[in-house]
């Protein structure tokens, strides 16, 4: 299976739509290297905006290029881009529905040696909240380019989020995508699992273990956590027994709630894998934060059992 | 002050810059850059300026440290572990899954005084220990260190205005002037234009000094506690990465791990010193 570098997927992609479209802008705070929005700003110096480490006004500043036609994508670590400027996106940008694209790199744990400061484990909840904010958890390399391609089309703002990690590819140039659109990456009878992020190749690997067992999982990958599409999750409930859902994120507030939230009233059992309302840490590698806080194939494959 | 005072002090900002290096290690990334250019300021406060008590880590008395750039903490783990605050075996452990010595700041470990790591808030948390220490009526003093990427921070300056308004003579904020941020040098990237005059409109007392020189160093801090009604601003000229002859100036090493190579080098430099 190929590996693949999301960041370095999103800082091409966005240089080629910019290419393609003038509307397109990008800020950054300081980590260019890191967002990789490095190559918009080598190839096109007067379309990038070095915004310093001030993430406030870089979210306002893109209000204001927004308001006067451009699409601008805002860069920093998920925390500092989702959580530092919040309120500046609730009101300058999500309250006027402005096109801008909140990209919240190096999220969840995936920062590993850098600890609780720089690990993301709430920013899914904070911009789902947010009224008008779409939030987007691109899945493998192929997605995070169809996701920014998407973007330019979509009305109102959005939240992306990357990870730093190498992912394994999952989707190619020709499956399709949606913003809104789930995708089924396995069929299975017995139990659903809705995965986000890193968790989808993990919810794969956990199919895989149970098949061995006797124990039919369908996969789900839901890169489009809001808006959430209710339809598909209740095609995807019908039949099965249980659901489990796994993200790289506190339980509370991220891909598990808006499941139960849109399964309220239906008599189904669901499993939630996330992170027990903790902040991160500090760790060598990001597969040893994983392992510590539980999102692992283990705990996928744990919670389908318990629902049988 | 006495020529062996400052010897003595350089002799620990050497021994700092080793305990830099046992914390980043070979093939672990570190902030290099600024912890090595912040050396020999925490080195002058640790070991020179503050009243400080390793065995009574809480004394209410004591003067309080806050490393607003908190990517630099190797700088402080290195002091602490020095002034044995705890042991110098777990330097070599620092950022490693379970070590008490993450990779930013964090109140749990003995000595450090509050969590920082998001660039931007340690002045207004040292403004409001220099509001409590004039509530208490206590003596303490309050030492806050900067980056001058991080002055981009819009918090920054609402501390400096709420500083002032409060006439916190008991606060001191020094920026750690090396004029790189992480992705290049400032006047490329983003500059904050005169640090200095900025700080005095915004009613500070301000300094430049040479930030890798011990006498500057120690002559400046011994002035603001001259001060009264105003809080004060030392502007530290220092270079990123200071001491480590590849690293110096170059900003891939902001954050960055190095090779066994790299290593012994950085080791052989400093040695040198
Ligand atoms: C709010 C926030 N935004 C971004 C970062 C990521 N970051 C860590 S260090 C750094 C550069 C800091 O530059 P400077 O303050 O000049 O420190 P120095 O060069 O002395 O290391 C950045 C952007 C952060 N830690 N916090």
């Amino acid at each position: 299976m190929k590996i693949e570098n999301l960041r370095e997927a999103y800082g091409k992609e966005l240089l080629a739509v910019a290419r393609e479209d003038s509307r397109v802008v990008a800020l950054d705070a300081d980590l260019c290297g890191s967002t990789m929005t490095i190559f918009m700003e080598k190839e096109m110096p007067e379309r990038f905006f070095e915004m310093g480490i001030a993430e406030q006004n870089m979210v306002s500043v893109a209000a204001g290029l927004s308001l006067s036609g451009k699409i601008p994508f805002v860069n920093s670590f998920s925390v500092f881009a989702a959580g530092q400027p919040y309120n500046q996106i609730r009101q300058g940008v999500a309250l006027p529905n402005l096109n801008v694209r909140i990209i919240g790199s190096s999220c969840g744990l995936s920062d590993a040696g850098d600890g609780a400061t720089h690990q993301s484990v709430e920013d899914i909840a904070i911009m789902r909240a947010i009224p008008n904010m779409a939030v987007i958890v691109p899945v493998d390399a192929e997605e995070t380019r169809k996701v920014v391609r998407a973007s330019l089309q979509h009305q109102g703002p959005i939240y992306i989020r990357i990870t730093r990690s190498l992912l394994p590819a999952l989707t190619n140039r020709h499956t399709e995508f949606k913003i809104g659109k789930m995708l089924c990456l396995a069929e299975g009878l017995d139990i659903t699992v809705f995965a986000t992020g890193i968790m989808v190749f993990k919810a794969l690997q956990a199919r895989e273990i149970l098949s061995k067992k006797g124990i039919s999982v369908r996969v789900i990958n839901v890169s489009t956590i809001k808006p959430l599409n209710i339809e598909e999750i209740f095609k995807y409930t019908k039949g099965v027994k249980g659901i489990v859902t796994a993200e790289e994120h506190s339980i509370i507030g991220g891909l598990g709630s808006a499941v139960v939230e849109a399964l309220c009233d239906m008599k189904i059992p669901i499993k939630i894998v996330g992170i027990q309302d903790q902040f991160g840490q500090s760790a060598g590698t990001h597969e040893e934060l994983l392992e510590y806080y539980g999102l692992t194939a283990q705990s996928i494959i744990e919670k389908v059992e318990a629902l049988l | 002050m006495e020529n062996n005072k400052i010897k003595e002090l350089e002799r620990k900002a050497k021994i700092i810059r080793e305990g830099i290096l046992d914390c980043i290690g070979i093939d672990k990334k570190g902030h290099l850059g600024g912890s090595m250019s912040s050396a020999d300021l925490v080195t002058a406060l640790y070991f020179y300026k503050m009243r400080i008590n390793p065995e009574n880590p809480d004394d209410p008395e004591r003067d309080r440290f806050i490393l607003s750039k908190g990517h630099s903490v190797l700088a402080q783990y290195a002091a602490l572990s020095e002034l044995g605050y705890f042991s110098k075996s777990e330097l070599k452990r620092t950022k490693e899954f379970g070590s008490f010595l993450q990779g930013h700041p964090e109140v749990r470990t003995p000595g450090i005084e509050a969590n920082t790591g998001s660039l931007g808030q340690g002045l207004s948390i040292g403004v409001g220990m220099a509001l409590a220490a004039k509530l208490d009526s206590k003596n303490y003093r309050v030492y806050v260190i900067l980056g001058d990427g991080e002055l981009c921070e819009g918090q920054i300056w609402e501390a400096i205005t709420c500083a002032s308004f409060y006439n916190l003579d008991n606060l001191v904020a020094i920026v750690d002037y090396n004029q790189m941020q992480a992705s290049g040098p400032i006047k490329e990237r983003y500059n904050t234009g005169d640090i200095k005059a900025k700080f005095e409109a915004f009613g500070w007392k301000a300094w430049e000094i040479d930030g890798h020189n011990m006498t500057d160093i120690i002559v400046a801090l011994d002035k603001t506690e001259q001060v009264k009604n105003f809080p004060s601003a030392i502007i530290a000229y220092t270079i990123k990465g200071k001491g480590v002859s590849f690293a110096e100036n170059n900003y891939s090493f902001h954050n960055n791990s190095l090779t066994q190579e790299q290593y012994e080098q950085a080791c052989k430099d400093i040695a040198s010193i």
